[in-house]
Protein backbone atom coordinates (compact mmCIF):
# COMPACT_ATOMS: atom_id res chain seq x y z
CA UNK A 1 0.00 0.00 0.00
CA UNK A 2 2.75 2.80 0.89
CA UNK A 3 4.57 1.77 -2.20
CA UNK A 4 1.94 3.54 -4.02
CA UNK A 5 1.96 6.42 -2.36
CA UNK A 6 4.45 7.80 -4.27
CA UNK A 7 2.44 8.36 -6.91
CA UNK A 8 -0.87 8.55 -5.24
CA UNK A 9 -2.55 11.94 -5.57
CA UNK A 10 -4.56 11.98 -2.34
CA UNK A 11 -3.11 9.57 0.87
CA UNK A 12 -5.91 9.70 3.54
CA UNK A 13 -4.47 8.40 6.35
CA UNK A 14 -6.41 7.38 9.68
CA UNK A 15 -8.76 10.23 9.05
CA UNK A 16 -10.91 10.42 12.32
CA UNK A 17 -14.03 12.88 12.17
CA UNK A 18 -16.31 13.43 15.73
CA UNK A 19 -19.19 15.98 15.61
CA UNK A 20 -19.74 14.68 18.79
CA UNK A 21 -16.33 13.35 21.04
CA UNK A 22 -16.89 9.77 21.22
CA UNK A 23 -18.94 9.18 18.74
CA UNK A 24 -16.52 9.34 15.46
CA UNK A 25 -18.82 9.47 12.04
CA UNK A 26 -15.51 8.35 10.50
CA UNK A 27 -13.50 5.54 12.24
CA UNK A 28 -10.11 5.93 11.02
CA UNK A 29 -10.36 6.05 7.70
CA UNK A 30 -7.19 5.02 5.36
CA UNK A 31 -7.49 5.52 1.37
CA UNK A 32 -5.27 6.42 -1.97
CA UNK A 33 -6.66 8.00 -4.34
CA UNK A 34 -4.06 7.11 -7.49
CA UNK A 35 -3.84 8.09 -10.87
CA UNK A 36 -6.71 9.18 -12.85
CA UNK A 37 -10.64 8.12 -13.41
CA UNK A 38 -13.70 7.82 -11.24
CA UNK A 39 -14.02 6.32 -7.89
CA UNK A 40 -17.42 6.13 -6.48
CA UNK A 41 -17.69 6.13 -2.74
CA UNK A 42 -21.26 4.01 -1.89
CA UNK A 43 -22.80 3.94 1.17
CA UNK A 44 -25.98 4.43 3.38
CA UNK A 45 -27.43 7.43 4.54
CA UNK A 46 -25.38 8.87 7.55
CA UNK A 47 -22.55 6.90 6.76
CA UNK A 48 -19.76 9.36 6.93
CA UNK A 49 -19.92 9.70 2.83
CA UNK A 50 -19.99 13.50 2.80
CA UNK A 51 -17.98 14.33 5.95
CA UNK A 52 -15.33 11.74 4.01
CA UNK A 53 -15.71 14.02 0.93
CA UNK A 54 -16.06 17.55 3.08
CA UNK A 55 -12.67 16.37 5.18
CA UNK A 56 -10.60 16.71 2.03
CA UNK A 57 -11.23 20.42 1.38
CA UNK A 58 -11.79 21.30 4.78
CA UNK A 59 -15.20 22.35 4.43
CA UNK A 60 -15.44 19.98 7.32
CA UNK A 61 -12.52 20.01 9.93
CA UNK A 62 -11.49 16.25 10.40
CA UNK A 63 -10.58 15.39 14.18
CA UNK A 64 -7.43 13.34 13.72
CA UNK A 65 -5.41 12.05 10.88
CA UNK A 66 -3.55 12.67 7.68
CA UNK A 67 -4.85 13.81 4.04
CA UNK A 68 -1.41 13.97 2.29
CA UNK A 69 -2.22 16.19 -0.87
CA UNK A 70 0.55 18.06 -3.49
CA UNK A 71 3.32 17.64 -0.30
CA UNK A 72 1.35 18.85 2.30
CA UNK A 73 -0.90 17.79 4.98
CA UNK A 74 -4.63 19.18 4.08
CA UNK A 75 -5.86 18.06 7.70
CA UNK A 76 -3.46 20.90 8.93
CA UNK A 77 -3.34 23.64 6.91
CA UNK A 78 -5.00 26.80 7.39
CA UNK A 79 -5.23 30.59 6.31
CA UNK A 80 -3.67 31.50 3.27
CA UNK A 81 -2.18 27.78 3.05
CA UNK A 82 -5.59 25.95 3.09
CA UNK A 83 -6.89 28.58 0.16
CA UNK A 84 -3.92 27.13 -2.33
CA UNK A 85 -4.34 23.71 -1.98
CA UNK A 86 -8.39 24.19 -2.10
CA UNK A 87 -7.64 26.14 -5.21
CA UNK A 88 -6.32 22.44 -6.49
CA UNK A 89 -9.77 20.80 -5.32
CA UNK A 90 -12.49 21.17 -7.60
CA UNK A 91 -16.31 20.51 -6.15
CA UNK A 92 -19.42 19.57 -7.13
CA UNK A 93 -22.39 19.67 -5.06
CA UNK A 94 -26.18 17.63 -4.48
CA UNK A 95 -27.77 21.11 -4.94
CA UNK A 96 -25.30 22.89 -7.47
CA UNK A 97 -24.36 25.72 -5.11
CA UNK A 98 -24.22 28.10 -8.02
CA UNK A 99 -24.83 32.04 -7.06
CA UNK A 100 -28.40 32.21 -8.61
CA UNK A 101 -28.74 35.58 -9.41
CA UNK A 102 -25.30 35.65 -11.02
CA UNK A 103 -24.85 34.50 -15.05
CA UNK A 104 -23.61 31.57 -16.11
CA UNK A 105 -20.05 32.69 -17.23
CA UNK A 106 -19.61 34.02 -13.78
CA UNK A 107 -20.54 31.64 -12.16
CA UNK A 108 -18.15 29.51 -14.26
CA UNK A 109 -15.27 32.17 -13.84
CA UNK A 110 -15.91 31.70 -9.54
CA UNK A 111 -13.62 28.45 -10.02
CA UNK A 112 -10.55 31.18 -10.57
CA UNK A 113 -11.75 33.42 -7.25
CA UNK A 114 -8.92 31.84 -5.65
CA UNK A 115 -6.12 33.46 -8.41
CA UNK A 116 -8.05 36.62 -8.39
CA UNK A 117 -7.55 39.96 -6.66
CA UNK A 118 -9.97 40.57 -4.63
CA UNK A 119 -10.60 43.93 -6.41
CA UNK A 120 -10.96 42.78 -9.67
CA UNK A 121 -13.40 40.35 -8.84
CA UNK A 122 -15.73 42.80 -7.52
CA UNK A 123 -15.03 45.24 -10.85
CA UNK A 124 -16.13 42.13 -13.05
CA UNK A 125 -12.25 42.13 -14.55
CA UNK A 126 -11.56 38.89 -15.30
CA UNK A 127 -8.14 38.19 -17.44
CA UNK A 128 -8.96 37.70 -21.27
CA UNK A 129 -7.54 33.96 -20.90
CA UNK A 130 -10.07 32.83 -18.11
CA UNK A 131 -13.16 34.76 -20.07
CA UNK A 132 -11.48 32.57 -23.22
CA UNK A 133 -11.51 29.23 -21.44
CA UNK A 134 -14.82 29.57 -19.43
CA UNK A 135 -16.26 29.86 -23.02
CA UNK A 136 -14.48 26.64 -23.77
CA UNK A 137 -15.66 25.04 -20.71
CA UNK A 138 -19.32 25.69 -20.82
CA UNK A 139 -19.81 24.25 -24.59
CA UNK A 140 -17.24 21.45 -22.82
CA UNK A 141 -19.86 20.31 -20.92
CA UNK A 142 -22.50 20.43 -23.03
CA UNK A 143 -24.37 23.90 -23.52
CA UNK A 144 -24.56 25.98 -26.14
CA UNK A 145 -22.76 29.53 -25.65
CA UNK A 146 -26.12 31.36 -25.94
CA UNK A 147 -26.00 29.86 -21.73
CA UNK A 148 -23.44 32.18 -20.77
CA UNK A 149 -25.05 35.57 -20.48
CA UNK A 150 -28.29 33.88 -19.09
CA UNK A 151 -28.69 34.04 -15.24
CA UNK A 152 -27.76 30.75 -13.19
CA UNK A 153 -31.56 30.72 -11.49
CA UNK A 154 -33.57 30.30 -14.97
CA UNK A 155 -31.42 26.84 -15.69
CA UNK A 156 -32.68 23.41 -14.89
CA UNK A 157 -31.17 21.23 -12.71
CA UNK A 158 -29.43 18.90 -15.13
CA UNK A 159 -28.00 22.32 -16.46
CA UNK A 160 -26.95 23.92 -13.23
CA UNK A 161 -25.13 20.75 -12.48
CA UNK A 162 -23.12 21.19 -16.46
CA UNK A 163 -22.57 24.51 -14.45
CA UNK A 164 -21.42 23.26 -11.55
CA UNK A 165 -18.91 20.68 -13.19
CA UNK A 166 -17.80 23.67 -15.68
CA UNK A 167 -16.97 25.62 -12.36
CA UNK A 168 -14.87 23.06 -10.85
CA UNK A 169 -13.20 22.41 -14.32
CA UNK A 170 -12.53 26.31 -14.36
CA UNK A 171 -10.13 25.97 -11.49
CA UNK A 172 -7.74 23.31 -13.40
CA UNK A 173 -7.77 21.20 -10.05
CA UNK A 174 -5.46 18.01 -9.57
CA UNK A 175 -8.71 16.23 -8.05
CA UNK A 176 -12.55 16.61 -8.54
CA UNK A 177 -14.71 15.88 -5.25
CA UNK A 178 -18.13 15.52 -6.17
CA UNK A 179 -20.67 15.17 -3.15
CA UNK A 180 -24.23 12.99 -4.36
CA UNK A 181 -24.00 15.43 -7.80
CA UNK A 182 -26.61 13.09 -8.73
CA UNK A 183 -29.23 13.17 -6.16
CA UNK A 184 -31.36 15.70 -6.71
CA UNK A 185 -31.85 14.69 -10.66
CA UNK A 186 -33.97 12.46 -12.39
CA UNK A 187 -32.25 9.03 -13.73
CA UNK A 188 -32.15 10.32 -17.59
CA UNK A 189 -29.69 13.33 -16.16
CA UNK A 190 -28.40 11.52 -13.61
CA UNK A 191 -26.40 9.34 -16.33
CA UNK A 192 -26.02 12.47 -18.35
CA UNK A 193 -24.18 13.68 -15.44
CA UNK A 194 -22.25 10.97 -14.36
CA UNK A 195 -20.79 10.25 -17.70
CA UNK A 196 -20.04 14.11 -18.05
CA UNK A 197 -18.23 13.84 -14.98
CA UNK A 198 -16.38 9.85 -15.98
CA UNK A 199 -15.02 11.96 -19.33
CA UNK A 200 -13.74 15.00 -18.13
CA UNK A 201 -12.16 12.96 -15.36
CA UNK A 202 -10.67 10.36 -18.26
CA UNK A 203 -9.91 13.06 -20.63
CA UNK A 204 -8.59 15.67 -18.62
CA UNK A 205 -7.28 13.19 -16.22
CA UNK A 206 -8.59 14.54 -12.84
CA UNK A 207 -8.96 12.39 -10.52
CA UNK A 208 -12.50 12.09 -9.61
CA UNK A 209 -13.69 11.34 -6.38
CA UNK A 210 -18.04 10.78 -6.34
CA UNK A 211 -20.11 9.98 -3.26
CA UNK A 212 -23.45 8.32 -5.22
CA UNK A 213 -26.52 6.46 -3.31
CA UNK A 214 -27.16 4.73 -7.12
CA UNK A 215 -25.08 1.54 -7.15
CA UNK A 216 -26.24 1.08 -10.61
CA UNK A 217 -24.45 4.32 -11.96
CA UNK A 218 -21.61 3.69 -9.16
CA UNK A 219 -20.93 0.32 -10.79
CA UNK A 220 -21.25 2.18 -14.81
CA UNK A 221 -19.05 4.80 -14.57
CA UNK A 222 -16.30 4.32 -11.84
CA UNK A 223 -13.39 2.18 -11.95
CA UNK A 224 -12.81 1.92 -8.37
CA UNK A 225 -15.61 1.57 -5.40
CA UNK A 226 -15.53 2.60 -2.19
CA UNK A 227 -17.90 0.81 -0.18
CA UNK A 228 -18.30 2.60 3.32
CA UNK A 229 -20.57 1.30 6.00
CA UNK A 230 -21.20 3.18 10.05
CA UNK A 231 -18.04 5.26 9.35
CA UNK A 232 -15.82 2.40 8.08
CA UNK A 233 -14.55 1.38 4.04
CA UNK A 234 -15.79 -2.29 4.09
CA UNK A 235 -15.06 -2.49 0.23
CA UNK A 236 -12.63 -1.53 -1.99
CA UNK A 237 -12.01 -2.69 -5.69
CA UNK A 238 -12.80 -2.79 -9.08
CA UNK A 239 -16.75 -2.69 -9.70
CA UNK A 240 -17.09 -6.16 -11.35
CA UNK A 241 -15.88 -7.43 -8.06
CA UNK A 242 -18.97 -5.95 -5.98
CA UNK A 243 -20.64 -8.80 -4.90
CA UNK A 244 -24.36 -8.90 -3.69
CA UNK A 245 -23.21 -10.34 -0.28
CA UNK A 246 -20.80 -7.24 -0.51
CA UNK A 247 -23.64 -5.03 -0.96
CA UNK A 248 -25.42 -7.01 1.85
CA UNK A 249 -22.52 -5.35 4.50
CA UNK A 250 -22.60 -2.43 2.82
CA UNK A 251 -26.35 -1.61 3.38
CA UNK A 252 -27.58 -4.15 5.79
CA UNK A 253 -30.27 -6.42 4.53
CA UNK A 254 -30.87 -7.81 1.50
CA UNK A 255 -34.69 -6.58 0.18
CA UNK A 256 -33.23 -3.99 -2.33
CA UNK A 257 -31.34 -6.57 -3.63
CA UNK B 1 -74.91 0.59 12.82
CA UNK B 2 -72.55 -1.26 15.09
CA UNK B 3 -72.59 -0.67 18.44
CA UNK B 4 -71.31 2.28 19.97
CA UNK B 5 -67.43 2.04 20.70
CA UNK B 6 -66.51 1.40 24.69
CA UNK B 7 -64.54 4.99 24.84
CA UNK B 8 -64.80 8.00 22.97
CA UNK B 9 -61.98 9.22 22.28
CA UNK B 10 -61.98 13.27 22.55
CA UNK B 11 -59.78 16.10 21.40
CA UNK B 12 -59.02 19.60 22.76
CA UNK B 13 -56.85 21.94 21.39
CA UNK B 14 -55.60 23.35 24.74
CA UNK B 15 -55.23 21.45 27.94
CA UNK B 16 -57.49 22.66 30.83
CA UNK B 17 -54.32 24.55 32.84
CA UNK B 18 -54.04 26.21 29.20
CA UNK B 19 -57.82 27.54 28.83
CA UNK B 20 -57.86 28.68 32.42
CA UNK B 21 -54.90 30.15 31.83
CA UNK B 22 -56.08 31.97 28.02
CA UNK B 23 -59.42 33.12 29.86
CA UNK B 24 -57.43 34.78 32.72
CA UNK B 25 -55.32 37.01 29.84
CA UNK B 26 -58.45 38.07 28.43
CA UNK B 27 -59.54 39.05 31.96
CA UNK B 28 -56.21 40.91 32.48
CA UNK B 29 -56.40 42.69 28.58
CA UNK B 30 -60.47 44.11 30.07
CA UNK B 31 -59.17 45.34 32.93
CA UNK B 32 -55.71 46.87 31.30
CA UNK B 33 -58.34 48.73 28.86
CA UNK B 34 -60.61 50.09 31.48
CA UNK B 35 -57.69 50.83 33.65
CA UNK B 36 -56.06 53.26 31.04
CA UNK B 37 -59.95 54.89 29.65
CA UNK B 38 -59.80 56.28 33.29
CA UNK B 39 -56.01 57.50 33.20
CA UNK B 40 -56.02 59.10 30.29
CA UNK B 41 -58.61 61.75 31.59
CA UNK B 42 -60.75 62.13 28.97
CA UNK B 43 -62.94 65.95 29.19
CA UNK B 44 -66.27 65.22 27.57
CA UNK B 45 -66.82 68.71 26.50
CA UNK B 46 -63.66 68.99 24.51
CA UNK B 47 -64.43 65.67 22.90
CA UNK B 48 -68.08 66.90 22.26
CA UNK B 49 -66.87 69.98 20.37
CA UNK B 50 -64.14 68.01 18.80
CA UNK B 51 -65.75 67.91 15.24
CA UNK B 52 -66.54 72.17 15.18
CA UNK B 53 -62.87 72.94 16.65
CA UNK B 54 -62.04 70.95 13.21
CA UNK B 55 -63.74 72.05 10.95
CA UNK B 56 -62.80 76.20 12.13
CA UNK B 57 -59.73 74.56 11.64
CA UNK B 58 -60.03 73.79 8.27
CA UNK B 59 -61.88 77.12 7.60
CA UNK B 60 -58.74 79.51 8.36
CA UNK B 61 -56.38 77.29 6.88
CA UNK B 62 -58.37 77.16 3.59
CA UNK B 63 -57.78 79.05 1.02
CA UNK B 64 -54.18 78.33 1.06
CA UNK B 65 -51.82 81.30 1.35
CA UNK B 66 -50.00 80.22 -2.62
CA UNK B 67 -47.86 83.04 -2.40
CA UNK B 68 -46.05 82.07 0.70
CA UNK B 69 -44.60 79.29 -1.54
CA UNK B 70 -41.75 80.55 -3.15
CA UNK B 71 -41.13 82.58 0.11
CA UNK B 72 -40.54 80.51 2.67
CA UNK B 73 -41.43 76.59 1.48
CA UNK B 74 -39.53 76.11 -1.56
CA UNK B 75 -35.97 75.99 -0.16
CA UNK B 76 -36.84 74.70 3.16
CA UNK B 77 -38.29 71.80 1.03
CA UNK B 78 -35.08 71.34 -1.24
CA UNK B 79 -33.51 71.08 2.24
CA UNK B 80 -35.96 68.90 3.62
CA UNK B 81 -34.45 66.38 0.89
CA UNK B 82 -31.19 67.10 1.21
CA UNK B 83 -31.42 66.60 4.89
CA UNK B 84 -33.04 63.17 3.97
CA UNK B 85 -30.35 61.85 1.28
CA UNK B 86 -27.85 62.75 3.32
CA UNK B 87 -28.62 61.05 6.64
CA UNK B 88 -29.72 57.94 4.23
CA UNK B 89 -26.43 57.80 2.55
CA UNK B 90 -24.43 58.40 6.15
CA UNK B 91 -26.17 56.22 8.16
CA UNK B 92 -25.70 53.08 4.78
CA UNK B 93 -22.25 54.01 5.65
CA UNK B 94 -21.98 52.97 8.72
CA UNK B 95 -24.70 50.68 8.82
CA UNK B 96 -23.59 48.15 6.36
CA UNK B 97 -19.71 47.14 7.93
CA UNK B 98 -21.99 46.83 11.67
CA UNK B 99 -24.50 44.44 9.68
CA UNK B 100 -21.60 42.36 8.56
CA UNK B 101 -20.44 42.22 11.78
CA UNK B 102 -24.21 41.22 12.99
CA UNK B 103 -24.63 38.84 11.18
CA UNK B 104 -24.14 35.23 12.89
CA UNK B 105 -23.42 33.41 9.72
CA UNK B 106 -20.25 35.84 8.26
CA UNK B 107 -18.92 37.17 11.91
CA UNK B 108 -18.39 34.09 13.99
CA UNK B 109 -17.53 35.97 17.39
CA UNK B 110 -20.56 36.42 20.30
CA UNK B 111 -18.92 39.57 21.02
CA UNK B 112 -18.97 41.74 17.81
CA UNK B 113 -22.41 40.07 17.30
CA UNK B 114 -23.31 41.47 20.86
CA UNK B 115 -21.64 45.11 19.93
CA UNK B 116 -23.04 45.22 16.50
CA UNK B 117 -26.42 44.51 17.85
CA UNK B 118 -26.37 46.35 20.70
CA UNK B 119 -25.05 49.74 18.48
CA UNK B 120 -28.23 49.19 16.67
CA UNK B 121 -30.73 48.71 19.40
CA UNK B 122 -29.08 51.99 20.77
CA UNK B 123 -30.01 53.91 17.07
CA UNK B 124 -33.31 52.78 16.88
CA UNK B 125 -34.67 53.08 21.10
CA UNK B 126 -33.76 56.98 20.48
CA UNK B 127 -36.45 58.48 18.24
CA UNK B 128 -35.29 61.26 15.38
CA UNK B 129 -36.89 64.27 16.99
CA UNK B 130 -34.76 63.12 20.45
CA UNK B 131 -31.67 62.57 18.41
CA UNK B 132 -32.29 66.09 16.57
CA UNK B 133 -32.68 67.63 20.57
CA UNK B 134 -29.53 66.43 21.09
CA UNK B 135 -27.17 67.20 18.12
CA UNK B 136 -28.81 70.83 17.90
CA UNK B 137 -27.80 71.61 21.40
CA UNK B 138 -24.18 70.04 20.00
CA UNK B 139 -24.31 71.64 16.72
CA UNK B 140 -26.62 74.10 17.13
CA UNK B 141 -29.64 74.44 14.89
CA UNK B 142 -29.76 74.09 11.62
CA UNK B 143 -29.48 71.13 8.86
CA UNK B 144 -26.22 69.62 9.94
CA UNK B 145 -27.85 68.69 13.53
CA UNK B 146 -30.99 67.12 10.94
CA UNK B 147 -28.40 65.22 8.58
CA UNK B 148 -26.69 63.55 12.05
CA UNK B 149 -30.07 63.01 13.66
CA UNK B 150 -31.33 60.91 10.32
CA UNK B 151 -28.10 59.32 10.01
CA UNK B 152 -28.21 57.86 13.98
CA UNK B 153 -31.85 56.95 14.09
CA UNK B 154 -31.55 55.18 10.61
CA UNK B 155 -28.46 53.24 11.69
CA UNK B 156 -30.38 50.12 13.61
CA UNK B 157 -33.80 50.25 11.18
CA UNK B 158 -30.88 49.58 8.28
CA UNK B 159 -28.32 47.64 9.91
CA UNK B 160 -30.91 45.50 11.44
CA UNK B 161 -32.98 44.42 8.44
CA UNK B 162 -29.57 44.26 6.72
CA UNK B 163 -28.13 41.81 8.76
CA UNK B 164 -31.09 39.77 8.67
CA UNK B 165 -30.78 39.53 4.62
CA UNK B 166 -27.32 38.67 5.70
CA UNK B 167 -28.26 35.73 7.74
CA UNK B 168 -31.03 34.33 5.32
CA UNK B 169 -28.10 34.04 2.56
CA UNK B 170 -28.08 30.71 1.03
CA UNK B 171 -24.73 28.56 2.70
CA UNK B 172 -24.51 26.67 -0.52
CA UNK B 173 -23.06 29.30 -2.58
CA UNK B 174 -20.88 30.55 0.30
CA UNK B 175 -19.17 26.95 0.49
CA UNK B 176 -18.66 26.60 -2.86
CA UNK B 177 -16.77 29.80 -3.30
CA UNK B 178 -15.14 28.84 -0.12
CA UNK B 179 -14.17 25.34 -1.50
CA UNK B 180 -12.77 27.37 -5.04
CA UNK B 181 -10.43 28.70 -2.34
CA UNK B 182 -11.53 32.46 -2.45
CA UNK B 183 -10.39 34.64 0.36
CA UNK B 184 -13.33 35.46 2.78
CA UNK B 185 -13.50 39.33 1.25
CA UNK B 186 -13.77 37.81 -2.09
CA UNK B 187 -16.71 35.71 -0.89
CA UNK B 188 -18.14 38.41 0.98
CA UNK B 189 -18.43 40.40 -2.87
CA UNK B 190 -19.32 37.66 -4.48
CA UNK B 191 -21.55 35.14 -2.67
CA UNK B 192 -23.13 37.61 -0.02
CA UNK B 193 -23.43 40.39 -1.98
CA UNK B 194 -25.09 39.32 -5.21
CA UNK B 195 -28.21 37.47 -2.95
CA UNK B 196 -28.18 40.08 -0.64
CA UNK B 197 -28.25 43.05 -3.13
CA UNK B 198 -32.03 43.28 -3.53
CA UNK B 199 -32.57 43.87 -0.31
CA UNK B 200 -29.84 46.08 0.37
CA UNK B 201 -31.89 48.77 -2.29
CA UNK B 202 -35.24 47.67 -0.77
CA UNK B 203 -33.71 48.44 2.57
CA UNK B 204 -32.38 51.46 1.56
CA UNK B 205 -35.51 52.81 -0.81
CA UNK B 206 -37.79 51.96 1.98
CA UNK B 207 -35.35 53.84 5.20
CA UNK B 208 -34.77 56.98 2.21
CA UNK B 209 -38.69 57.07 2.34
CA UNK B 210 -39.32 57.11 6.01
CA UNK B 211 -36.25 59.54 6.78
CA UNK B 212 -38.20 62.19 4.22
CA UNK B 213 -41.34 61.97 6.45
CA UNK B 214 -39.22 62.16 9.70
CA UNK B 215 -36.88 65.47 8.27
CA UNK B 216 -40.10 67.34 7.69
CA UNK B 217 -40.66 67.57 11.21
CA UNK B 218 -37.09 67.77 12.37
CA UNK B 219 -37.60 71.93 12.50
CA UNK B 220 -39.66 71.60 15.13
CA UNK B 221 -36.81 71.51 17.44
CA UNK B 222 -34.65 73.88 15.00
CA UNK B 223 -32.65 71.01 12.92
CA UNK B 224 -33.78 72.66 9.68
CA UNK B 225 -35.76 71.42 6.55
CA UNK B 226 -39.88 72.45 5.99
CA UNK B 227 -40.57 71.77 10.06
CA UNK B 228 -39.00 75.36 10.61
CA UNK B 229 -41.22 77.22 8.26
CA UNK B 230 -44.39 74.72 10.01
CA UNK B 231 -42.78 75.87 13.43
CA UNK B 232 -43.06 79.67 12.63
CA UNK B 233 -46.43 79.45 10.75
CA UNK B 234 -47.80 77.58 13.82
CA UNK B 235 -46.65 79.80 16.42
CA UNK B 236 -47.68 83.03 14.53
CA UNK B 237 -51.14 81.26 14.28
CA UNK B 238 -50.83 81.92 10.07
CA UNK B 239 -53.31 78.86 9.31
CA UNK B 240 -53.35 79.29 6.00
CA UNK B 241 -49.35 79.35 5.83
CA UNK B 242 -49.87 75.89 8.15
CA UNK B 243 -52.22 74.26 5.84
CA UNK B 244 -49.88 74.89 2.29
CA UNK B 245 -47.00 72.95 4.30
CA UNK B 246 -49.32 70.54 5.64
CA UNK B 247 -50.42 70.20 2.32
CA UNK B 248 -46.75 70.17 0.42
CA UNK B 249 -45.50 67.48 2.97
CA UNK B 250 -48.26 65.41 2.37
CA UNK B 251 -47.50 65.67 -1.81
CA UNK B 252 -44.20 65.27 -1.06
CA UNK B 253 -44.56 61.94 0.55
CA UNK B 254 -46.93 60.24 -1.80
CA UNK B 255 -44.77 61.58 -4.46
CA UNK B 256 -41.90 59.79 -3.13
CA UNK B 257 -43.72 57.05 -1.55
CA UNK B 258 -44.81 56.30 -5.97
CA UNK B 259 -41.27 56.91 -6.94
CA UNK B 260 -39.50 54.33 -4.29
CA UNK B 261 -42.38 51.34 -5.24
CA UNK B 262 -41.69 51.98 -8.86
CA UNK B 263 -37.80 51.50 -8.35
CA UNK B 264 -38.33 48.59 -5.71
CA UNK B 265 -40.42 46.79 -8.41
CA UNK B 266 -37.70 47.18 -11.19
CA UNK B 267 -34.79 46.22 -9.20
CA UNK B 268 -36.54 42.93 -7.15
Amino acid sequence: MTAAAGRAVLSIRNLRKEYRAGQPVLKDISLEIDGSGLTAIIGPSGTGKSTLIRCINRLVDPTAGEILFEGGDLARLSGGALRQARRRIGMVFQEYNLVERLSVIENVLSGRLGYLAPWRAFLRRFPDEDVARAFDLIEAVGLEESFATRRADALSGGQRQRVGIARALMQAPALILADEPTSSLDPKTSVEIMELLSEMSARRSIPTLVNIHNVGLARRYAGRIIGMTGGAVVYDGPPAGLSDADLKTIYGGEDFL
Amino acid sequence: MTAAPASVRRWTRFTPAERVARSMLYVVAAAAVVWSLKAVEIIPEFLYDAPEQTADLFKRMWPFDWGFYPKGVHDVLIETFHIATLGTILAILLAVPLSFLAARNFTRNPLLNFVAQFVFVSSRSVNSLIWALLFVAIFGPGALAGVLSIAFRSIGFVGKLFGEALEEAQRGPIEALTAVGAPRITILGKGYWPQVEPAFWSVALLRWDINIRESAVLGLVGAGGIGVALDAALNNLYWDQVGLILAVIFAVVIATEIVTSAIRSRIL
